[in-house]
Parts: structure tokens; sequence; C-alpha cells
């Protein structure tokens, strides 16, 4: 006999420890796709996951099998038009086409091995096995703005807060306290009623039974007799049942439907919330001597800054500024991979990036961080003048400004924009050099932790 | 009985009332109406996932872990994400009892389709065919996994992630060359023994001649100078020489080329017998359906569903259409039951000028020992009808790697039959697809080497991949391993050895 078992609550990710052990083995092929992925990835979509393609090459599992060459005979079905002798023209770049099996070479083999990952492992790869998440757990004094906020019902509001799930609920309830005693009288006085009737009817049916019936006559005359008494007594009282029934009736109509007692609006209060949206600036010098390594780091940087403040605010927005002798907003793609030609003026992107301030993200209603990257290269009096700009007129409306040095200089001197920033001495700012792709985390990390650290004291 | 009362069901949704209800219907059926020997059925109702999950593990409800695993869970998952693959309705499993995954999904008249094909078609199959009743261990190869499993994931912990997954994957290269194709008869008992030599004896004492005795002997030759060859015979199950014979592996390593080689084995009946196991099941779920049909148990919507995707299953595309994809195991096999079934019971004068010995017969009789007794290759060549050609317009194709072109070599006409269906049947057989490789020579009292000799098929070199599995077994070797390569006439063509570096992981 069968036997019909229901697995459909069993686990379900049976294949995870396999899955996991793939990962493992092929971590570097892994890695090697996701920063492929990174380069063509806008920042935005970092942190969704999402496929990678690893070549299938890498990857085989290797067979003997038999190959090219030597004679065989396929079967096919489907034949229309050949006679034996036939011949035919030899079809070129020969898959293995023919009955001779599931062609355990040539199939697929150029084929890339396309799979997804998921968000959290796309991450590891990315953070390449550190942790982010309690980075900026010790970040303090976010801004605030009053929201307002569900704070239960009130007896008095606007009539577009009138909740009327509520209102009727009390209405119902009220109905039921002031009409409960008088309905369950009624209730009572019909059952009464009811009975009453029923008994006429018991005592007509027994006066038949007498009138045919020889046995026990006494009885049913006594019966009969009692059976009178009820009526006659009965009939005053069903009048008083009637007049008190009258009264109750009067008095439950009276008790109106609704009533202004009931009404209940939902109640809102202020209260101070931090802002959950931010801005971030990204500002990169594109001078030529900015090339594809280093703009490839300062990507990296401005990705993990993206993908912090995104899991701290709800909403981040980039602002993109892109620097030679003048500054200029782009998008996303322009940033990163356009080229142009020019000197370098720190400075301009800075005011650029302080008009952008004023015109769209006040100051009180925006969590402003900034980020910049540059080689480090400026000249005469620019520097200088960066420095002041920044920490007289930037910095105090900013949460926090990182400037990262990409450069790739073997002798240790300072650049003229970091020597000048050097100066500046505020909380909210950092800056550090990075020179190759394993820096870039390490520095984040530092830049963020200092400050974290600072703040308490 | 009016016809609507007789029905088990109508509808689409199954409960598990109504598989049971249907299970029990189709089972009247298949055993006691046409007498399918089956083990018993344990039938369980799995979701998507865990269907992806399965098709992983080969099939199998439980198995050790290995990236490989892994890729195939990916590759499917992905591919079914995207829909480019649908799920198979079910997955049965040669134990006993027989265990069959159905899936959530699938309506009604699906489950009791899958119910018939792999609880009653399948699993019967694996109870006579002779290979499985050979080769496979019903009873016991749950265990064995469960075992393997626990015993792997032992080895992980005591020798690193690393080190088992580098045996492991040196056997899954070998695999399929852990197989012992040809049974051993099993030790004589003692009594049988002793009828064996009284036999020997006596005939012995037969043939005894005087005159032989006056023949001077030759001089004896010195069998201590000639060189021992080891192993005396050549030895097609390289994953068993290697197990018993390696140089080098370590115990817990035999033992795990050991699970990869059970393993082997137990698969092997399954690639020997698509076609006649796939064919079998759907000609059982056609006709136990069809008699349900007929019984008035199903209505019509029920049947035109079932039959729709019959239809679908059966499907044999040319070999020049879109979407070929080689010859249909389920149509072919489904197609030859039926025509055997039909050489049965309605003969033609070709039927029976082919088919001297069946035609005519009785049916089940005759479905049953053909059953029990092939395997896809003999099977192909003792039961293709010259009807089955014609209707699948089989043809075969000569491809020499010497011509320039290739050739027609015959087709469904009256010359043709023969051949067409002699080809037809070594395609099925293993040397067609497998290259020939065996052990040769251990070289015990010198360099430890091995070498291997592999005959080529009619001028088939072997693979790209050679030189990668050759690297996996000096793995489990542990010290020199070279591959001759011989043609037909036993000339060494080329010899290959791993040499020294490594296959990239």
């Amino acid at each position: 006999m069968s036997v019909i078992i229901d697995r459909r609550l069993n686990e379900r990710n049976k294949s995870a420890g396999n899955r996991a052990r793939f990962m493992r083995r092929y971590k570097k092929q892994i890695r090697r796709a996701v920063s492929e992925r990174i380069g063509e990835r806008s920042i935005r979509d970092m942190a969704t996951g999402g496929e990678v393609e690893i070549p299938a090459g890498d990857i085989s599992e290797p067979r003997w099998r038999h190959g090219e060459g030597g004679e065989r005979e396929i079967v096919l079905p489907g034949n229309r038009e050949f006679e034996s002798g036939d011949r035919l023209k030899r079809p070129q770049g020969q898959g293995d086409g023919g009955g001779s099996g599931d062609g355990g070479e040539g199939d697929g083999d150029e084929d890339n091995f396309t799979f997804a990952l998921s968000r959290d492992e796309f991450m590891e790869i990315f953070f390449d096995d550190l942790e982010l998440p309690h980075l900026l757990r010790t970040e303090a004094g976010d801004i605030t703005e009053p929201a307002y906020e569900r704070a239960g019902y009130t007896r008095d509001g606007a009539p577009v807060n009138l909740s009327v799930v509520r209102t009727m609920q009390q209405a119902l309830g009220r109905r039921i306290a002031l009409s409960g005693a008088a309905r369950r009288r009624v209730a009572e006085l019909e059952r009464l009623r009811a009975s009453d009737g029923a008994e006429d009817v018991d005592a007509g049916n027994a006066v038949r039974h007498g009138v045919t019936g020889t046995l026990e006559s006494a009885v049913v005359d006594g019966r009969v007799g009692t059976g009178d008494a009820d009526e006659t007594d009965g009939a005053t009282r069903d009048e008083a049942t009637m007049i008190e029934l009258e009264a109750l009736r009067s008095r439950i109509a009276r008790v109106p439907f609704l009533d202004e007692i009931d009404l209940r609006y939902r109640h809102r209060v202020q209260v101070p919330k931090p802002v959950s949206r931010a801005v971030m600036f990204c500002l990169m010098d594109v001078s030529a001597s900015m090339d594809e390594h280093r703009k490839d780091l300062a990507k990296r940087f401005f990705t993990l800054l993206y993908l912090f403040l995104s899991r701290k605010y709800e909403r981040v927005e980039i602002v993109f500024i892109r620097h030679t002798d003048d500054a200029e907003e782009v998008d996303e793609g322009t940033f990163f991979h356009d080229r142009k030609t020019g000197g370098t003026v720190v400075l301009s992107a800075l005011t650029l990036m302080h008009e952008i301030m004023q015109e769209r993200f006040p100051k009180d209603s925006w969590n402003i961080y900034g980020a910049q990257a540059s080689d480090g290269d400026a000249f005469g009096v620019d520097p200088e003048r960066s420095r002041v700009f920044l920490e007289e007129s930037l910095i105090p409306g900013l949460r926090h400004f990182a400037y990262i040095e990409v450069c790739e200089r073997p002798e240790r001197h300072r650049s003229t924009l970091s020597s000048a920033y050097a100066r500046i001495d505020d909380e909210r700012f950092a800056m550090r050099e990075v020179n190759e792709r394993r820096d870039i985390y390490p520095v984040f990390r530092e830049l963020f932790t200092a400050r974290a650290k600072r703040v308490p004291a | 009985m009016s016809r609507a009362t007789s029905y088990l069901s109508n509808g689409q949704d199954w409960t598990f009332e109504l598989l049971t209800d249907y299970d029990r219907a189709i089972r009247q059926i298949a055993v006691d109406e046409f007498g399918l020997d089956c083990y018993p059925n344990q039938i369980e109702v799995i979701a998507s996932e865990q269907m992806l999950d399965a098709y992983a593990s080969v099939g199998l409800p439980i198995s050790y872990h290995h990236w490989s695993f892994g890729k195939a869970f990916i590759s499917h998952e992905q591919s079914y994400r995207r829909g480019a693959q649908g799920l198979a309705y079910e997955i049965v499993i040669n134990s006993d009892p027989c265990i069959a995954y159905l899936m959530e999904e699938n309506s009604l008249p699906m489950q009791a389709l899958v119910i018939a094909h792999a609880c009653y078609g399948h699993n019967s199959f694996f109870k006579g065919n002779y290979l499985f009743r050979q080769w496979t261990d019903a009873d016991a190869i749950v265990d064995y996994m469960v075992f393997a499993r626990n015993y792997v994931a032992e080895c992980e912990e005591r020798f690193g992630i690393g080190a088992v997954e580098a045996m492991l994957d040196a056997c899954h290269a070998l695999q399929e060359f852990g197989v012992s194709r040809y049974h051993r008869p099993a030790p004589l008992s003692a009594a049988d023994e002793l009828l064996r030599q009284r036999e020997r004896e006596e005939g012995a004492r037969q043939r005894h001649d005087e005159l032989w005795r006056t023949v001077p002997a030759a001089a004896d030759v010195d069998d201590a100078v000639a060189p021992r060859v080891f192993p005396e015979e050549p030895e097609e199950n390289i994953l068993y020489f290697v197990e018993k014979n390696s140089p080098s592996l370590a115990p817990w390593q035999r033992e795990l080329v050991r699970i990869v080689r059970k393993l082997a084995q137990y698969f092997y009946p399954q690639g020997q017998t698509k076609v006649m196991n796939e064919g079998w099941a759907t000609f059982w779920h056609y006709t136990i359906l069809n008699r349900l049909y007929d019984k008035r148990q199903v209505d019509d919507g029920f049947m035109l569903e079932v039959l729709a995707s019959h239809t679908n299953v059966v499907a044999q595309r040319g070999f020049d259409e879109r979407g070929y994809g080689g010859i249909n195991p389920y149509a072919l096999g489904f197609a030859m039951f039926t025509d055997i079934r039909r050489i049965c019971e309605a003969p033609t004068d070709e039927d029976r000028e082919w088919f001297p010995t069946i035609a005519g017969s009785d049916w089940r009789e005759t479905l049953d020992t053909a059953m029990r007794q092939y395997k896809d290759e003999s099977f192909i060549n003792q039961f293709l009808s010259p009807k089955l050609i014609r209707d699948f317009r089989l043809f075969a194709i000569g491809d020499d790697a010497a011509r320039p072109f290739l050739e027609v070599d015959s087709i469904h006409n009256e010359a043709g039959y023969r051949r067409v269906r002699r080809l037809l049947s070594t395609q099925y057989d293993r040397d067609g697809l497998m290259p020939d490789i065996e052990v040769v020579r251990f070289d015990r009292d010198r360099s430890r080497s091995l070498t291997l000799r592999h005959r080529q098929h009619r001028g088939k070199p072997l693979g790209s991949e050679g030189k990668k599995v050759l690297w996996h077994l000096q793995r489990l070797w542990g010290f020199d391993v070279k591959l001759e390569s011989v043609d037909e006439n036993g000339e060494v063509v080329s010899v290959a050895s791993a040499g020294s570096g490594g296959p990239s992981t």
C-alpha cells in the first residue's frame, strides 16, 4: 500500500551548503567578476546584489570523452529527402548535434556561467570579508525636524481626521449601555407572552381530550378549571405587559443612533524626528593626471560612502561635481567615464558645491556629506584659498567632509593640496591617502572611527 | 450507477484524500488488472524549491556536500527563475520503498499521471529489470547515502574541506570509470565447489590417455626471472583499482573513492536503460489512465489534460527542426512498447516475418519479458520494428573524419532496416559514448607508476579534457600515471602523462 507524505514544510534550503561550497571554491573568480561588475554599475545599484558571470571553462568538471575525429554513424529521426549513398557537406562549426549522447564537451563551454548573488553575498565580496555594519552607530547629533506622529484618538478635531470606525464603535457601545436593560426586559416580556400563548393552546387541547377521553376525567376536569382561571387573570396581565412593552420600545427608540459624544478624531502630535534624508557630494578632479586607476579608487570610495549612508538614511541623494579649472555638475556616467582636459582649480568645485547647497539642500533639513577625491595637484593660491573656503564657508554646514588623495607617488612628500588641507582643524573633516584598492576600506574605516572616538569625548 | 457518480473527482485541485483515492484506483488497475510487480510506494509532496534541491543532489533524497552539486543547483535555479526551464513533474528514486516526489504545483490530473508514471511505471521497472536487480540494492541506498553524507562531513571536519574536496573532485572526474560492467559470479557454496571438483576429476578420467605420457615434456620456463605483470588481467574499473591498490591513499581517502564508486555503480543501470525505463513508465501511465477513463472514473476534462501533457512528453522532433535535442527517450520507448503490444495483438505479415516468436503472443507476458531482460542497446536491437523505423523516419549518416563529406549510410527502406536498427542500438552502447580505458600495468616493484590503455574506438581520439582527468588520477595514485592510446590493431598511437603542474582550481 502506498504512503503519502506531505514534505512541503520540510527544510527548503538543502542546497545552501553546496552553494556555499561552490562560492568558496570559486571565490577568486567570483571576486574578479564582482569587481568587473562594480566597474559597470552605478553607485546607486551597488547595494542590490545581482548576477555575476564567471567563465564556464574555469568551473568545468573534466571527463574522459571521445574527441573529434575517427568514424562514426549517427542515427537521426525525421528524414525527408535523403537516399542512402547521398553525400552531404560537413556542417561547419560542428557542435555535437547528433544523437551521440548529451555532448559533454563543446556544450556550452563558451558560455559563461551566470548566477545571482544575494545582496549580502555581493556586499561581502565587495567589502572583502570585512564588516561594515556597526561602523557609525556612534555617529551622534542628527539634524531633527518636526514630524507629525499618530497618537491615539481625541474627542475633537477637524472633520478630515474623523475616524469612522472608532466613532461607530463608540456609538454602538453607547447604544448598548443606554438601551441594553430595556431590550433585555422587552425580550423577557415577549418570551413570557409567547409561553402564555402556548399554555393557552395546551389548555385547549386538554379540553378536547377531556371530552373524548373516558379515563382520568377528574384530572382532566381539574386542569380545565385552572386553565380557565389563568385565562381571565392572563387578560389583565397581558394588558399591563403591552403597556410596559410600549414604554420600553419608545425608550429604546429615543436612544440616538449617533450622538455628538461618539465622535472620535485621529490625534496627531508633533515630535522632533531625525531627518532621514542625506545628500552626498562627490567632488573629483578630472584633469588629465587622474587616470582610470585613480578614478576607480575614487569610485570605490564614493561607493562605500554611499552604501554607508544608505544604511543610515532612508533617502540619499548624490550630486556629482567634477572639476578641472572650472566645475560643473554632471551625471554619474559622465563623472566616471568622460574625459575632460584643463588645469586644476579646486576652489571652483567647492564654490559650486556651496551654491548647490544653498539652492537645493538647506542645511537644516538635509544631512550633507562631502567627499572629495583628487591627486592633490593644485597650483598657486588655489590650495590655500580652497582651504579657507572649505573651513569657513562649507564645513559649518556639513555633517562630514572627507578628502582622499589618490596618488602613486613613492616619495612621501605631501601634495600642495593636502599640505594646505592639513591645517584644517575640525572634527568634521578628515583626509587620507589611498594608493591601492585594498587601502580603500581601511581608510574609510579610519576616517569614520577616528571621528566616532572624538565625539563622545 | 450513473456516469457522474463514478468519477473520483471533478476539478483541478488536489487534496491528500483525492491523492489517496487516485492511488488506490491506479493501483487496482496496475497491480490487480495488469499484474505489475512493484515495491511499496512512498509518495512525497514537495514544493518547487525542494524540487530544485532534489535535482542538485542527482535525484537522491540525501547526498554528501560538494561544490559541483551547488553548481548544478545554481544553474537549474537560474534557468528556472528565468523561465527557460520547467521543472520535472516528478522525481522517483530506485529504493525500497520506492520514493516518488510530486510537485505541489501540479494539477490533480497531473498528479494522477505522475502517480501512474512514477509509482507504478518506474517502480515496477526498478524492481523487474535485470540491470537494477544485479547492480543496485534498492533497500540499502538511502541508508548508504546517510552514511556517505556523515562520513564526508566527518572527513571535512578532520582533514579540512579543501582536502576532501580535492579527493572528491578527482573521484568525480573518474566516476564513469568506477563501474564494473560484468557481474562477478557469487562465491560458490562448499557443496557447489565439491560438485565442480568431482566433475572436473571425472572429465579428466574420461579423457585420460596413456599415450600422452610418452610425449617428452618441454623445458621448464623460468618463472622466477620473467617480470610479473600486475594486474594479470586489465581492470576496467579504474576507481576500484585505485581503491584497492593505490600506494599513497590514506584509509579515509580510500573510503571516499569507494563512496563515489558505489554511487556510480548505483546510477550505472539508469544510464543503460533510459529509453526502456522512460518508455515503460510512459506506456503504463498512458495505458492505466486510459483504463481509468474507460471505467468512467475520470471525466473528459481530466483526460484531455492528461493527453495534452502526454503528447508533449512523447513529441519527437525531426533532426532539422527547431528544438531538436536528439532522440527523445520517452518518444522512442513509448513507441516501442506500444508497438510490441500491437505486434502481439494485431500482427501484420511484416511483423510475422520479423518477429515470428512474439507475433500473436500474449502482450503482457511479452512486455514483461522485454522489461526484465533487456537494456536499451539490446532492446532496440531486438524489438525495433520496420514500422517504427518508418514512423520515425530514421536514417543513418556516416561521418568519417578522413573524408571531406558526410554520407547517408542507410535509410528507412527494405535494404536499410536492419542496418539502421543495429546502428541505433550501438548508439546506446556504452562503447559509443565512453572511451574504452583500462588499467594495464602497475609497476609495483620499481617506479610504482600506473599505465592505462585507451583502446581507440574506430579511430576516435580522446577528448580535449583527457589530460585534466589524468591529472586527477595522478592525484589519487600519488605516482606517475601514463595513458597510452592504441588503435584497433593494438599499435600505440600516442602516450600521454599527467606531467607536473596541476589542474587549475
